[in-house]
């Protein structure tokens, strides 16, 4: 994980938004719904990866364990 | 000077953060998140060089180590339950922040109890009998 990543998340939400905005004006809603859901599923599981590794980190270095 | 890539980390998410809260809030968020534990993580690195040398100087000064270790675990609960309730706070769930925060000043109360009963006793022991 490194800086880039700040950019993945800021790329994906731009794109998710413009895939979004198309598919609204298509008059598909359903889709473009489900393409903001796995956006976000997409986003979070990063984000929930690097909170994993934070806490982990956190417990070695307090003694937790 | 990693102060200059931290504040430009900070600057270049909050940038971002702007775009895209016009758009989708719900990835602002997710990214102010991200930005958070980054500059965590890299943090954590230093704590670690600090308490190593603390971790030194408690051994050198023949303090037992049950007291520096609960003092740790204490600054660990009050960090990790600081970020929490920040992030719950962007996110807008304000009373839920502060139940965070009051959970975690509990814990950190319960893992004072032993020490200060050892104050407690050592203060009865050094009073005199029957006074």
């Amino acid at each position: 994980m490194d800086i880039s990543a700040i950019f993945q998340i800021a790329g994906i939400g731009i794109i998710v938004a413009m895939i979004h905005t198309v598919l609204k004006q298509m008059g598909k809603e359903d889709m473009a719904h489900w393409v903001t859901l796995i956006g976000f599923v997409v986003v979070l599981f990063m984000v929930v990866r690097m909170l994993n590794e934070l806490f982990q980190e956190i417990k070695t270095i307090f003694l937790f364990q | 000077m990693e102060i200059v890539q931290i504040a430009g980390i900070g600057l270049l998410a909050a940038i971002l953060m702007l775009v895209l809260k016009e758009q989708r809030p719900l990835f602002a968020f997710l990214l102010a998140m991200f930005t958070g534990v980054f500059i965590f993580l890299m943090m954590l690195g230093k704590i670690d060089a600090v308490i190593g040398t603390m971790q030194q100087l408690a051994e050198r000064s023949g303090i037992p180590s049950v007291y520096l270790k609960t003092i740790l675990k204490m600054i660990g609960i009050a960090y990790i339950a600081e970020f929490a309730s920040q992030i719950i706070r962007d996110a807008g769930a304000e009373s839920v922040a502060s139940k965070v925060e009051f959970a975690g000043k509990v814990l950190i109360l319960v893992m004072a109890v032993p020490i200060i009963n050892v104050i407690v006793e050592t203060v009865v022991g050094l009073l005199p009998a029957g006074g």
